[in-house]
């Protein structure tokens, strides 16, 4: 299944289960999603339930925020999360901090959804990851699928969840295939939010990645087993609440750490990740936690810019290296 | 072995001193401290005894017409009767209402320069008419929003005025349990939603409401006040547009007091003629 159908399959189930549930964004509709990930349910559910907005981010997430406040379950997507700051005191302001304000009297159901993080080629304004500013925030639900069951299982917990979620998703997995079980087709299927995933066992470097980064640690896992390295790979899938009991559990079984991020480093969530083992494990690192992010710098254009700004598979099997004290 | 727990800041009660109290009105006091108290816990809270008079009041129900002082000036649309049909007890009721709250925001202010409310504190008086000439027309299943000027909608919503003093001083009685302050109380029993900080957000937040009303199929509707300041905001002409097209039923109430913070109203718009800015929209000069 690719995570295109995940995200579709997931909202069909969800949609048709909950009349509550109720899409909104731009090209939504007609135009079959941006990305195709809403094809076929405007026809499916009309368009009082799809609903095509005009480009008024800071307007439509304000009316979403609003419909949930009366108890709806809104899912708005942002064609990318670059545009989500357009509407971002809606998101923080009036959905993260409602419940906490009205001392529990107004809860907000809404789901924000979109690609986030570097495409191809995009340029500055529009490749940015946002992960570290919402996982910032008391509140939200900030959610990083990977795979197809991640895709279709977070979305669903998501859409379930009586409070505001941001859910994370990348442009370039979107036409990725996965296998996937059988228990992932059923429409009760979910995946549990705040628990990380092992994706691969091992004993010498623990590797955190979200999104893309999860299939880039996997291939540096498997160059590092040929030189004898044996990493686990984690992924996180939920970064807010993070899964700090299965970081730290890893940790202390290979007593090394290199932490994956796509977007800047400064504030990052590797540096969340870094901070939450030296409270809780310290004395079982062996080595210190290696960090590997984008480069601190706006995204470039050219292709072989671009390619240095985000991080490749060879860097995150050097900083594993020296993480293991057998850099070259 | 794990680290020692983080120390957590101990955020200190401000003791409530009657003296200081007092200088609302010994009556006043005498209500916030008894509902205070752990033993006004396991009682009713005290009923605020009506003021008695020089001569009575008039309950009666016999309809009456009064003629709205100052005619409706309109924008696309015909404007209202200047005929109000009513009865003597609604005036009655109407006026005590206006007056509980104009003597609320007076004393409000008053714990306000005492430091007893802290943060900020933002007065409705000289506007309590808007919110109890607004409830005289709607139902509790109908949905109002509004900015932070909201003790006045809270208690015409029908909240508690004890709890809002409350919420005021930052106490566990408060509308919202101490955790949201002047600026956010709520009543979500009787559609009141809020009490929002940032200028101009909820805007879209009613037209949502209105969305979800709509949605539901309820025939209920949404007023969504905002002032003169707010009136700027690219927000609000986003949800206008929205709430335009996909027919939403918002009522977007200015409450022009002229000033936007403390910027004067012709300094800060260039066309003072709010209820013709929504354009394709109907509009109402009240």
């Amino acid at each position: 299944m690719t995570v295109r159908e995940a995200l579709n399959s997931a909202l069909d189930e969800e949609m048709s289960a909950d009349p509550s549930v109720f899409l909104m964004g731009e090209e939504v509709g007609e135009y079959q999603g941006a990305y195709k990930i809403t094809k076929g349910l405007l026809d499916k559910y009309g368009p009082d339930r799809v609903l095509d907005t005009p480009i008024t981010e800071a307007g439509f997430t304000g009316i979403g925020v609003g419909a949930a406040y009366q108890g709806l379950r809104p899912v708005v997507e942002f064609m990318t999360f670059n545009f989500s700051m357009q509407a971002i005191d809606h998101i923080i302001n009036s959905a993260a901090k409602s419940n906490y304000m009205s001392a529990g009297q107004i809860s907000v159901p809404i789901v924000f959804r979109g690609p986030n993080g570097a495409a191809a080629g995009v340029g500055a304004q529009h490749s940015q990851c946002y992960a570290a500013w919402y996982a910032h925030v008391p509140g939200l639900k900030v959610l990083t699928p990977y795979s197809a069951e991640d895709a279709r299982g977070l979305l669903k917990a998501a859409i379930r969840d009586p409070d505001p979620v941001v859910f994370l998703e990348n442009e370039l997995l979107y036409g990725e295939s996965f296998p996937i079980k059988a228990e992932v087709l059923d429409s009760s299927f979910s995946v549990p939010i705040g628990k990380a995933k092992i994706e691969r066992e091992g004993k010498d470097v623990t590797i955190t990645a979200f999104s893309k980064m999860v299939g880039y640690a996997l291939q540096a896992a498997e160059i590092l087993s040929k030189e004898g390295i044996s990493a686990e790979v984690i992924n996180l899938r939920s970064i807010r609440p993070l899964d700090r009991a299965a970081i730290n559990a890893s940790v202390r079984k290979t007593n090394r750490l290199v932490t994956v991020e796509e977007g800047f480093p400064q504030h990052g969530v590797g540096a969340e990740i870094c901070m939450s083992v030296v409270e809780d494990s310290f004395e079982y690192l062996d080595a210190p936690v290696e960090r590997i992010a984008g480069a601190d710098v706006p995204m470039p254009y050219a292709a072989n810019l671009e390619r240095l700004a985000v991080p490749q598979v060879e860097d995150i099997v050097r900083a594993a290296k020296r993480a293991c004290y057998r850099s070259s | 072995p794990p680290s020692a727990p983080v120390p957590r800041h101990r955020i200190p009660q401000i003791p409530l001193n009657p003296a200081r109290a007092s200088r609302a009105s010994p009556a006043m006091a005498a209500a916030i401290l008894r509902r205070l108290s752990p033993a006004a816990a396991q009682r009713a809270p005290p009923r605020l005894l009506p003021p008695t008079l020089a001569r009575g009041v008039s309950d009666s129900t016999e309809p009456l017409t009064v003629e709205t002082s100052v005619p409706f000036t309109s924008h696309i649309v015909d404007p209202p009767s200047r005929d109000v049909s009513t009865t003597p007890r609604e005036l009655a009721a109407a006026f005590r209402d206006m007056a509980l709250m104009r003597r609320a925001e007076i004393a409000a202010d008053s714990l306000y320069k005492a430091k007893l409310i802290r943060g900020f504190c933002h007065l409705y008086d000289g506007q309590e008419a808007v919110a109890v000439g607004m409830e005289a027309a709607i139902t509790r299943r109908d949905a109002i929003i509004t900015a932070y000027r909201d003790h006045c909608l809270y208690l015409a919503r029908g909240g508690d005025l004890v709890a809002a003093f409350a919420e005021l001083m930052g106490r566990v009685d408060g509308c919202s349990r101490g955790k949201g302050g002047s600026m956010h109380f709520y009543k979500k029993d009787a559609n009141f939603y809020g009490g929002h900080g940032i200028v101009g957000a909820q805007v879209p937040l009613g037209c949502g409401l209105a969305f979800a009303q709509r949605y539901r199929k309820e025939g209920t509707v949404t007023f969504d006040l905002y002032g003169d300041g707010a009136a700027n905001q690219g927000q609000l002409f986003e949800a206008l547009n929205m709430a335009a097209l996909w027919k939403l039923p918002v009522i977007l109430v200015c409450e022009n007091n002229h000033y936007g913070m403390g910027t004067a109203e012709w300094k800060a718009s260039k066309s003072p003629a709010y209820y013709k800015r929504g354009d394709y929209v109907p509009g109402l000069k009240v």
